[in-house]
């Protein structure tokens, strides 16, 4: 009861401060938010106060198992729910603002212009489907390889709610237009710490979950997973150092500004790929793989040698961001010779989830979950080779500020991260659900297809727009005068846009079929279909270890 | 080969018969680990990648030191790469750029290869500093003249144009600047809104928009008495005063009665910069032949001959204004 208490007056406390900030705001942006804040803390004051019935409620909803003596999956199911929702809002604002490029009447001003959708897209499928994607399977992940229930269950739920609450906050602040203009760091300062409150209780209970385990070693995922938080957790508050101009306002001054602030700015942005796109993204592969194929890691050694030439590698290749800029030559060096560096290290990631598909090759014709984690991985392979290549400085010179960038880009976040995530919301759904299987495999497989037509009409004609571009701005004639106008270049450029918003289409057509299928599954519907493989999943063996530990049988 | 030292599980281990390759021994909720070296390829890239960044860090700028970075062996770096490519275009283009900086605007046309030249580098030098207002191919948007055709405010020839290009268009702080004021004849009171309708009546029958009509007959008697003085007692304007031709199709704010209407009521006042301020005289003089070649240009002699006189009180007429 008395925590109760206590719970409820933070929030009452936290409603008070929010109302405060919104009688006292600087302009209205700020109000606004604080508004948000209110409610927020309304129902969180609620959900405390109403608590006895809240969990049963929960569950209600979501139409969970009533086995509560099991793994702590509750924000779980939550996160896969919020990751598909925020996925199909990332994605669909990423058609709107391809289509946007394409057909620049379609800007509605303000709030829908291209500048403020493009955070929106962005932010919305790298942190709110990416994020949730990894804060879910993070917390299926540590708790199945630690064999322990989650550390600090109310902090837990913190966690889920705190972010989506910080998505709620990003996204209507760059609607409303308040940014910081830092790419991919836009959300201003009382956003910010929201977020590192929200992340550091993240840690803590990971951390926590690793600590109480039952096994003897830390499985490779939760390694990435540790370097994931932690790095973001630098990152985050290194570069979100700026002083508010008020304290009830929704503008601020960074603390870092001219080379330096650029710096700091794609130390952070490089990073956001490295751990938040890349070493998250490895962990959940690391497990995710391995469950599916039903076999064991490709190599031990290799998940060694790669974790922490990784780690150590890609925390100094930054600099490549600022290639021919006003950055010293020495630093651009370093970015790219680091970069170069970084290419084997993460093949190894790789390697490490293709070959673990050594003995089990015929599920890639039979399973479509398994081909989607094989694309996933070819994806990554792919963009991490392109990465390296487009460091060095003479590409570079031709790719840098083009389309190839984008295409780079959204071969890794649609063809790596999307893919690796769709096939961890099949895999987790049924299993958090207690469903015997996915509504529908075949579906699995029509998402499959349109997903990597989508990729390649996407990859392909940013390919074609960002070499085209880069070409044209560098045409000279014969007398050594430029021969292109700006305008020119992004005349030629129209076909290619609009086929790239098809590759959207398609690849946001798979994405609604998921839905469908991730919601008829929770509903405990079967499709009457033909049956494909998928992997066996024994829920009496799937459960926390229970002192004494039991002597654990080597699979057979 | 398989080091038994370091995995305290290793009572798990266990030969996995499909890749015939021997487990760690750790297990984590089904998962296990295959003992597998290194792919030797991949170790083997590894290394190269790194001897290659060892070499790239010795023979380029690379390592920071406590005032600078170190140079690299190879002595390059970003500012003089850059200031040597600028040489090198530079010196390929030395000999035109020194034969147009020694010949004059209005005889550039006898020398056809210089012409091509010039026509070639003001294309480069229009893209950058002209489309923002006259359009990609110069064909210009509402307030900013086409210079496709052969409609001039100022005049069309090499001669002329390097005048407005220099000089610009109403450009306070250059005193040879082209200029001239229309009155606002609404706003400032010298013309009724019935009389304004008037004059914008017979304004559209001098190009045929409009038939002739009773309005357009009183707007003929304002006409003449407020605005031949610049526009021509016929409406086929004024190069001295750049005032436009109003009897042809071609409307630099538009032709319909709104537009007219409010160009005789609050009169427009358009401006250019004046380019001798921040180009090159080389660039202006390629502007010139580029702009002059659009389709327009009229010859600078034959104007000249036909003209002499009308050339020198040009330049009179021009002052007078600006006075």
């Amino acid at each position: 009861m008395e925590t109760v208490l206590t719970r409820a007056g933070i929030w009452l406390v936290i409603l008070i401060l929010a109302i405060a900030g919104m009688a006292l705001a600087a302009d209205g942006p700020f109000a606004v938010h604080m508004g948000i804040v209110g409610i927020a803390a309304l129902i969180a004051l609620w959900a405390t106060v109403t608590r006895a019935d809240y969990s049963a409620q929960a569950n209600a909803i979501l139409r969970a198992p009533a086995d509560q003596s099991r793994y702590d999956d509750d924000p779980i199911r939550w996160g896969v729910i919020a990751t598909v929702f925020w996925g199909m809002a990332g994605f669909a604002a990423g058609l709107l603002i391809a289509l946007q490029l394409a057909w620049p009447i379609l800007n509605l001003e303000p709030w829908a212009n291209f500048g403020r959708l493009r955070p929106l897209h962005t932010s919305a499928v790298i942190f709110a489907f990416g994020g949730n994607a990894l804060i879910a399977s993070s917390f299926y992940i540590v708790q199945r390889t630690c064999r322990a229930r989650l550390a600090f269950p109310a902090l837990a739920r913190f966690v889920f709610w705190g972010y989506q609450l910080f998505i709620v906050l990003a996204a209507t602040g760059y609607l409303m237009g308040v940014t910081q203009g830092k790419e991919y760091a836009e959300p201003e300062w009382y956003t910010d710490w929201w977020l590192t409150v929200v992340w550091v209780s993240y840690l803590i209970v990971f951390v926590g979950t690793i600590v109480k385990r039952s096994e003897p070693h830390i499985y490779v995922a939760n390694w990435f997973f540790l370097a994931f938080i932690l790095t973001v957790a630098m990152l985050h508050v290194v570069n979100n150092l700026d002083m508010p101009v008020s304290i009830t306002g929704s503008r601020s001054y960074p603390l870092f500004a001219g080379v330096q602030g650029a710096l700091v700015q794609w130390w952070y942005g490089h990073n956001a790929v490295g751990f938040f796109l890349t070493a998250g993204f490895l962990a959940m592969m690391y497990y995710f793989v391995p469950k599916q194929a039903e076999r064991p890691i490709y190599s031990y050694r290799l998940s060694i040698i790669h974790f922490w030439s990784l780690i150590f590698l890609y925390i100094w290749a930054g600099p490549h961001h600022l290639h021919y800029t006003a950055l010293p030559d020495w630093a651009q060096t370093l970015g790219m010779v680091f970069s170069v560096m970084l290419w084997m290290p993460s093949w190894g990631g790789m390697i490490n989830g293709l070959m673990t598909l050594n003995g089990a090759w015929d599920k890639v014709r039979t399973d479509p979950i398994i081909r989607m984690m094989v694309m996933s991985l070819a994806f990554y392979g792919m963009s991490t080779f392109e990465g390296p290549m487009m460091s060095i400085k003479s590409v570079n010179s031709l790719s840098h500020y083009t389309d190839w960038t984008i295409g780079h880009v959204h071969s890794g976040a649609l063809g790596w991260n999307g893919m690796i995530t769709f096939a961890a919301i099949y895999f987790l759904t049924p299993r958090l659900w207690n469903r015997e299987r996915l509504y529908s495999l075949r579906m699995v497989n029509w998402h499959f297809w349109l997903a990597t037509a989508g990729i390649v009409f996407y990859a392909a004609s940013m390919w074609v727009s960002g070499v085209t571009q880069g070409l044209m701005w560098r045409q000279y004639g014969a007398d050594g005068y430029l021969v292109n106008s700006f305008a020119e270049t992004v005349a030629a450029l129209h076909p290619m846009f609009i086929l790239r918003a098809f590759g959207g289409l398609l690849y946001l057509a798979g994405a609604v079929i998921m839905v469908v299928n991730v919601w008829a599954t929770i509903a405990g519907r079967l499709r009457t279909e033909k049956p494909m493989h998928d992997a066996a999943y024994d829920a009496q063996a799937d459960r926390p270890a229970i002192a004494p530990r039991p002597v654990l049988a080597p699979a057979n | 080969m398989v080091d038994t030292d370091n995995t305290p599980a290793s009572a798990g281990r266990r030969l996995d018969e499909a890749t015939n390759t021997e487990t760690v021994g750790h297990e984590w909720d089904g998962i296990e680990e295959l003992d597998t070296p290194l792919p030797r390829w991949w170790l083997w890239i590894f290394y190269a990648t790194i001897v290659f960044s060892i070499g790239y860090v010795i023979a380029y700028p690379a390592l920071p030191m406590i005032s600078k970075g170190t140079e690299g062996v190879l002595g390059w770096s970003s500012r003089s790469d850059l200031t040597d490519d600028l040489k090198a275009a530079d010196a390929k283009r030395s000999q035109v750029v020194a034969a147009l900086a020694g010949m004059p605007i209005e005889r550039l046309e006898t020398d056809s290869k210089l012409m091509r030249a010039a026509v070639s580098g003001g294309e480069a030098a229009f893209k950058v500093n002209c489309v923002q207002c006259h359009g990609a191919r110069a064909a210009g948007l509402p307030g900013y003249p086409n210079l496709n055709d052969d409609d001039w405010l100022w005049g069309g020839d090499l001669k002329a144009i390097h005048q407005t290009l220099q000089h610009g268009i109403r450009q306070p702080g250059d005193d040879q600047t082209r200029f001239s004021q229309m009155p606002a004849f609404g706003r400032d009171g010298i013309l009724t809104g019935a009389e304004i309708a008037d004059v914008t009546s017979f304004v559209r029958t001098l190009s045929g928009l409009e038939p002739k009509s009773a309005a357009s007959q009183r707007g003929g008697a304002l006409f003449e008495a407020n605005c031949a003085v610049c526009h021509g007692a016929t409406g086929t304007g004024m190069r001295e005063f750049g005032a436009p031709n109003l009897a042809d199709a071609i409307w630099l704010y538009g032709g319909s009665r709104d537009d007219i209407t409010a160009t005789i009521t609050t009169a427009r006042y358009g401006q250019m910069p004046a380019w001798g301020q921040r180009l090159d005289p080389v660039t202006i003089k390629m502007l010139t032949a580029y702009v002059h070649s659009l389709g327009g240009g009229e010859n600078f002699v034959a104007v000249a001959k036909a003209a002499d006189k009308d050339a020198s009180q040009d330049a009179n007429g021009l002052d007078d204004a600006t006075d």
